[in-house]
């Protein structure tokens, strides 16, 4: 049954309409899985924030939190949000090679937020305070590795575009992934606003 | 705008006026939370309030202007399923942080 169906949708694919139709239903479905994705970011923060208090005789957030730090990742991710921005404009135009030079610089700011991240992690495990040392601690690694996990899997998915777009070009495959990622990255950027204000600023009142 | 820049993916892709302004607001929206945090001088709960309500305006503002949110696109599956996580979230995080302050409270757990 359902190949026939597929066919069906095959021997009309010539059809603009189709394309439309396909392309939005791919950037939809990828919508109803961040919906899923949002909520497993709200379970690790409603995690967080009842173990927060639980240092057990370790560093409370106001110990280990450094905020300049901080805020020079939040704007690396936010500047990064942006360029996407960019490169996706720069595809409805077609203009092929400002998408891959905008998605080149996305993953440069991207990466350099990740290596941040790893930079910080290792600092506090190396003086003690790793995920074992506390629940508070435990908590605030799964939440905001979990984060970090995204963003390392969607610099992946960035590096695969980008190579995608150099041998396939813009077409009906290649734009709603382009579309789908460009969701993830701001969906990623809007988690981590949630992020720094819940974790790290209330973590140093 | 929509009608100007809607696309043959459906919906609607913003501009990049509409871009700029999301990312001004974003960066006044990240200074002011870190600004009032570091300099300090103010209460507790005047800084929680103000931190909380600048992150909400952010994740509002990045929703429209950079993910494009609105109540036409897929004919308003896209904002329906987000309202509809949104209310899952506040029952998610509002039910856990209740129940663990009631026994935290009840039961006098340590920490």
């Amino acid at each position: 049954m359902t190949t026939q169906t597929l066919n069906q949708h095959d021997a009309h694919a010539h059809d603009e309409h189709e394309h439309h139709d396909a392309g939005a239903m791919k950037v939809f479905g990828f919508w109803v899985y961040l919906m899923s994705d949002l909520v497993i970011f709200g379970s690790l923060f409603a995690a967080y924030a009842v173990l927060m208090k639980g240092t057990a005789g370790g560093p409370s957030g106001a110990d280990i939190f450094e905020l300049p730090f901080v805020l020079v990742e939040t704007f690396l991710l936010l500047f990064s949000s942006f360029t996407y921005g960019m490169a996706v404009l720069a595809m409805h135009k077609d203009k092929l090679a400002q998408v891959r030079a905008w998605l080149i610089v996305t993953f440069i700011l991207g990466a350099s937020f990740v290596g941040m991240e790893v930079y910080e992690f290792h600092h506090l495990i190396v003086e003690g305070f790793g995920p074992d040392r506390s629940a508070f601690l435990s908590a605030f690694f799964t939440l905001v590795g979990t984060h970090g996990l995204h963003v390392t899997f969607g610099l992946i998915w960035m590096l695969v575009m980008i190579v995608q777009l150099s041998t396939k070009g813009l077409n009906d495959k290649t734009r709603p992934r382009v579309m789908c990622l460009s969701l993830f990255w701001h969906f990623l950027d809007i988690v981590w606003i949630c992020v720094f204000t819940f974790v790290y600023l209330m973590g140093v009142l | 705008m929509s009608d100007a820049h809607a696309s043959h993916d459906g919906g609607n892709h913003g501009s990049v006026k509409s871009y700029v302004t999301g990312l001004i607001l974003s960066i006044v929206l990240t200074i002011i939370p870190f600004g009032v945090v570091m300099t300090g001088g103010f209460s507790n709960l005047a800084i929680a309030v103000t931190i909380s309500i600048t992150a909400i305006a952010q994740v509002l503002i990045q929703l429209v202007m950079f993910m494009h949110l609105d109540f036409k696109t897929e004919e308003g599956w896209n904002a329906g399923s987000f309202i509809f996580t949104a209310l899952i979230l506040v029952i998610l995080v509002g039910g856990s942080l209740w129940i663990m302050q009631n026994l935290h409270v009840n039961m006098m757990l340590g920490g």
